[in-house]
């Protein structure tokens, strides 16, 4: 008796899991086979729940017609250029917080921070005179600078928790070896910070290419775009035809990078997140 | 005199990021701050004049911005309460050990990892009015009795795009909670067991108060990213005044109306509601949290 109440115990409980599962995947799957669809089948009041049948004509579309292809490159190379950029910054200055005397570390820090609670619309009309001012609207540089404001403080706080960890020790063999400080931080310290480098350059890297207000705001036209205010925008012929084709073929194109670094590089996103999120 | 030369570095190293931070945030806010007194649009097409308050003044009595802090508070609540039961629900289901848990911590990330846009326009389809896969599973199985258009009546689009914010970032809360689960001894609940007490009873005595300083945190984070929503309601319904949130009315008022002055004293309004919400929660929950 008891035996069999543990197992409609274990199999509910398995039922719940697979009811986790489906709900958090599912969405994605159907964006997935949407985009291999062809468009009656994809207009049917009784759709497959397969690709099938199947057709690469929407992802045709989006790389001929549209200005994707651009879109993509715009994306790479903001959300790279952003990436880089506070990955730089954020070494040299999580260095200095963590490792050196340093007296108005926490005024610093804090001021990192303060960073991170300004929401974005906060500051939008600021950064709108300031790029027109400095003749950085509608260029990649003036979308890279602006996501500074997000990915920063992020970089700054978690490096500083990984130059924290590290053994006092090393750095002193480095100095009584006869090194400058420069140079323990770039031949000693730095190689040490590589899987903290990792996971905050991802983070960043992927807050950067889903960021959607800035982008539509400080870009104007195909030339800069990026991806996430272009797959807003898809339109189709007429007004009143959406090719929802095309947008699902677009939307896997964008998404399936990231899902693949998330599903490589899960155990570190996840510590890297809950990391950042305690401290922060 | 190493230390000397140490501190002067530590300078060095720091001013990039300093100066990074006055260019994109504080030159950026104080600019939002002066402008509020103005009356300007953002192209000074027109000379821009000096009126002290009259923009606060002015948003105190305006019943659009009324309507985006109603829609933003009605967001922010319903969507945070369901993403922290459900979240509290997913963590507690992937922190017990069973079979293939790996891949379904794996697979509860993936909303996570697609952009809030993307997923926006996934589930406008799913939400489609005669296509949408909701519409035809939710008339098959009998569920719905016809065909609704989620997305075009008043009292629908809200809900939908709350169940997409929550579908998007319950991973989130899931996690953080995760983290601190993992942090209660199990020890804990094997003394609970000897003593006869049961699974409802430790949650209620052990799991949730332990809990409480990640739980805290979880609040606080998605409470702020709530508050300054954007893109989900965006490019689920534009400007529509029934969805309109103070961020998208923000950037309406900005960009569409091009009016700098009374945008900016909006920015300003919306800093103050979420500094207030910061105080408030430090002081109640944060505190708790402490103990």
């Amino acid at each position: 008796m008891k035996g069999a109440l543990k197992v409609v115990n274990r199999l509910l409980f398995y039922l719940l899991v697979a009811f986790v599962v489906v709900y958090s995947v599912f969405p994605f799957y159907w964006a997935v086979i949407s985009s291999f669809k062809p468009s009656d089948a994809l207009f049917s009041p009784d759709p497959s729940f397969l690709p099938l049948p199947f057709t690469l004509d929407h992802y045709k579309n989006v790389f001929l017609q549209a200005n994707f292809g651009r879109n993509l490159l715009n994306s790479l190379v903001v959300a790279g250029g952003a990436t880089l950029l506070s990955l730089v910054l954020g070494v040299l200055s999580a260095y200095a917080l963590g490792r050196l005397p340093f007296p108005p570390k926490n005024a610093v820090l804090y001021l990192v921070l303060a960073m991170t609670m300004f929401p974005q619309i906060a500051v939008l009309g600021g950064l709108f005179l300031l790029l027109r001012g400095l003749g950085l609207f509608n260029t990649h540089l003036g979308l890279i600078l602006s996501y500074l404001l997000f990915t920063l403080p992020f970089t700054v706080w978690v490096l500083v928790g990984y130059f924290k960890g590290l053994p006092r020790e090393l750095e002193e063999a480095a100095y009584v070896d006869g090194a400058t400080p420069l140079q323990t931080l770039l031949k000693v310290m730095l190689p040490l910070t590589g899987p903290g480098l990792v996971t905050t350059g991802l983070l960043a890297f992927i807050a950067a290419w889903n960021e959607y207000l800035f982008a539509l705001t400080f870009t104007v036209g195909d030339s800069v775009k990026t991806v996430p205010p272009a797959i807003a925008s898809f339109g189709g012929a007429t007004p009143f035809e959406i090719p929802w084709g095309s947008i699902m073929a677009a939307s896997v194109v964008v998404t399936v990078p990231l899902v693949v670094l998330v599903l490589v590089f899960q155990q570190r996103i996840v510590a890297g997140l809950t990391a950042g999120a305690v401290k922060g | 005199m190493l230390t000397l030369r140490q501190v002067r570095l530590a300078w060095l190293l720091v001013l990039p990021t300093l100066l990074a931070v006055v260019l994109v945030a504080g030159y950026p806010l104080a600019q939002v701050f002066y402008w509020s007194l103005f009356k300007a649009d953002i192209a000074f097409v027109e000379p821009p004049e000096f009126v002290g308050l009259e923009n606060y003044l002015f948003l105190l009595k305006d019943p659009d911005f009324r309507q985006a802090l109603w829609n933003t508070l009605k967001f922010t609540l319903i969507s945070v309460s369901l993403e922290t039961v459900l979240g509290l629900a997913i963590a507690l289901i992937v922190h017990s050990s069973f079979r293939g848990r790996g891949l379904v911590r794996t697979a509860i990330l993936i909303p996570w990892a697609i952009p809030t846009v993307v997923s926006a326009k996934m589930w406008q389809w799913m939400l489609h009015d005669v296509y949408g896969v909701i519409n035809v599973l939710g008339v098959k199985l009998g569920i719905l009795s016809q065909k609704v258009a989620f997305l075009a009546r008043p009292e629908l689009i809200l809900p939908a795009i709350i169940a997409v914010d929550v579908w998007k970032t319950t991973p989130f809360m899931a996690l953080l909670l995760l983290a601190g689960l993992q942090l209660i001894p199990e020890e804990l609940y094997e003394a609970a067991s000897i003593d006869g007490a049961s699974r409802w009873q430790q949650f209620w005595s052990i799991t949730l108060p332990l809990l409480t300083p990640a739980l805290v945190v979880a609040l606080i984070f998605r409470t702020l990213d709530a508050l300054r929503v954007f893109d989900v309601i965006f490019v689920m319904s534009g400007v529509n005044p029934t969805t309109r949130t103070l961020a998208v009315y923000n950037r309406q008022t900005l960009i569409d109306f091009q009016d700098l002055g009374y945008g900016s004293a909006l920015s300003v309004a919306i800093l103050v509601i979420i500094f207030v919400f910061v105080v408030l929660y430090m002081r109640t929950l944060g505190r708790e949290a402490l103990k």
